[in-house]
């Protein structure tokens, strides 16, 4: 049960970078490795700013807020300076990881005995009188309990916000510059400021998403953001998968639960005896065959309208 | 008076120059329009209509000469720029619609097209809505009550109906139309024709527009220009406009062929005589 709970709090606080990752790679159809850098941005200026005495909310609004930083960057260095776009977060990723080192003034840097957003909860929690909670005879501290309050509460606001800011003029003006540019420069969007924008927005969530998983975690290290984005792409199309992608709402609802559903399934294998040495591999593995897995559906589905088949 | 709708002045650009495929494709064009004029662009293939429009839109800035839109040079300005007093629908329905976004999402961003900026409004609101279903309704082809359907859901004809909607859902200064009813069915060319009619008169549009069906060529527009190789050789306008018919289009297309012709032999001869 402990494993369940602390399973869905780590799926919850991911699911932000997974929308981060929406955002970059299915509404502005672009590869952004920056989402690498930007988590590992993120965990890391949100450890050193707690460890500098900064409030929890404080320190992780700046992890967030650097993240989107890094998101600008890239944003520039490919609408400005044409330099193609997973090149360009490939560069800013790389970069940052030694903004990292110099910010944390090491590889690593443990905040466990630092004041976090989830100690505050925790003591919220047990101040409102919960305390732990006793599920099926196995007993779920009430500590654990109260970050998943925590996160139920920061995941579907962030979640509606974005739904919101998605159907605003601004963000209708985004989705259609990633949809149809040609389209949307016709209706006068200006296509390089959108995208700026875009991933600017999209590595703030990550960036965000980085800051609470160091205070989760009670530290953050320089390898910790390795994959990031991989990862998140292969909780998208999983919630794709469940959740299909013809309406905005479904979409970043599969993206939370699709990142929900892999945290279980890492778990479940963890608990199965899975080295977690061998996680990286894991993932990348499990991302490939549920692309694959994909592509098949996709093509099943396809044959019978083009009913003479091979031309398609 | 105020200033033209359009004035192209020496427009000259030469694509891929000093390689292998370098194209003249304008070649030092002249064109005024005044407000409320509908000047229809023909011409063989190759011969710079459809490159003529793009340089108004602003696809490219020509190597020679300027371009001013409502009096205002644009020459240098980027697509999305001109945009604000530019509408444009183009030959592929997919070009002008966003195939992800619903019918009421594609027109409510075409509503904005002239906004100074794009704020954090909901860009649906029901007042919205209702005022985008009855521009809808007025293209009678029942998609008001599909508002919420992706765009990629409707036919071809939906499809360019709607973006010729989105192009005139706020009034253009300079409509430009780049064979926008020949990648149709004929009963949606029909509907899309009728359309596009109705628009131009009831809205007093300037149009620029491009076709190669001769019959549209005489029908429409009260000036029809002809280019050939870049250039624009000729111009009906006035009661030759409304006296041409397609036996006389027919006869400017065969003239151009055999000047073709004749250049084409002459510089064989001149090959063989002195290469």
């Amino acid at each position: 049960m402990n494993l369940l709970v602390g399973a869905l709090a780590m799926g919850l606080l991911l699911s932000l970078a997974t929308l981060g990752v929406f955002v970059g790679f299915r509404v502005l159809r672009l590869i952004d490795l920056t989402a690498d850098g930007a988590f590992g941005i993120g965990a890391a200026v949100a450890a050193t700013a707690l460890v500098g005495g900064a409030s929890p909310i404080a320190a992780t609004l700046v992890g967030a807020a650097v993240g989107a930083l890094a998101g600008l960057a890239t944003g520039l260095l490919h609408t400005r300076f044409g330099i193609d776009a997973l090149l360009a977060g490939i560069l800013t990723s790389t970069a940052l990881y030694s903004v990292m080192l110099s910010v944390m003034g090491g590889g690593e840097l443990s905040i466990v005995t630092r004041e976090t957003v989830f100690s505050g909860a925790e003591r919220a929690w047990y101040r409102a009188d919960g305390g732990d909670i006793t599920v099926f005879g196995t007993t779920v501290a009430g500590a654990s309990l109260a970050s998943l309050a925590l996160l139920l509460l920061i995941v579907p606001a962030v979640a509606l916000g974005v739904a919101w800011f998605f159907r605003t003029h601004l963000g209708l003006a985004l989705r259609a510059a990633g949809d149809n540019p040609r389209m949307a420069r016709a209706q006068a969007v200006d296509i390089g400021w959108m995208t700026v924008l875009g991933v600017g927005l999209a590595n703030g969530l990550v960036g965000f998403s980085g800051a609470l998983f160091s205070q989760y975690q009670g530290f953050a290290n320089v390898q910790m953001a390795l994959g990031t984005f991989v990862t998140a792409v292969g909780c998208l199309v999983l919630g794709e998968a469940l959740f299909g992608r013809e309406r905005l709402g479904s979409e970043l609802a599969g993206a939370i639960v699709g990142t929900l559903l892999f945290r279980l399934l890492v778990a479940a294998a963890l608990r199965a005896g899975l080295d977690p040495n061998t996680l990286k591999m894991a993932t990348a593995v499990f991302v490939v065959v549920i692309l694959v897995a994909q592509n098949r559906v996709r093509r099943t589905l396809a044959r019978p309208r083009g009913a003479t088949g091979g031309a398609g | 008076m105020g200033p033209s709708a359009i004035e192209i002045r020496g427009v000259s650009h030469t694509f891929g120059r000093g390689g292998p495929n370098e194209v003249t494709a304008l070649d030092g064009v002249d064109l005024t329009l005044e407000a409320a004029a509908f000047v229809v662009v023909f011409g063989p293939n190759g011969s710079g209509k459809s490159t003529l429009l793009s340089a108004v839109a602003g696809d490219f800035v020509p190597d020679r000469g300027s371009i001013r839109v409502g009096g205002i040079d644009v020459t240098h300005r980027p697509v999305h720029d001109r945009a604000r007093t530019i509408g444009r629908v183009s030959q592929e329905p997919s070009f002008g619609t966003a195939p992800r976004l619903t019918v009421a999402e594609n027109l409510a961003l075409a509503g904005q097209r002239a906004a100074p900026r794009r704020g954090l409004r909901a860009a649906l609101s029901a007042r919205t809505r209702r005022q985008l279903a009855d521009r809808v309704a007025e293209l009678r082809m029942g998609l008001e009550d599909r508002l919420d359907t992706p765009m990629a859901q409707l036919s071809g004809g939906q499809r360019q109906a709607l973006a010729l909607l989105m192009a005139t859902l706020v009034r253009p200064e300079v409509l430009l139309l780049d064979e926008h009813m020949a990648a149709l069915d004929p009963r949606s060319a029909e509907q899309v024709l009728r359309l596009t009619r109705e628009m131009i008169e009831r809205d007093r549009l300037t149009v620029l527009m491009v076709s190669h069906s001769m019959p549209q060529v005489v029908r429409l527009g009260d000036r029809a220009v002809m280019m050939h190789r870049g250039r624009i050789v000729q111009d009906f306008s006035g009661a030759r406009k409304r006296r041409l018919r397609v036996e006389e289009l027919l006869d400017c297309f065969e003239a151009v062929r055999n000047a073709d012709l004749l250049d084409d032999a002459a510089a064989a001869m001149l090959a063989r005589a002195y290469v």
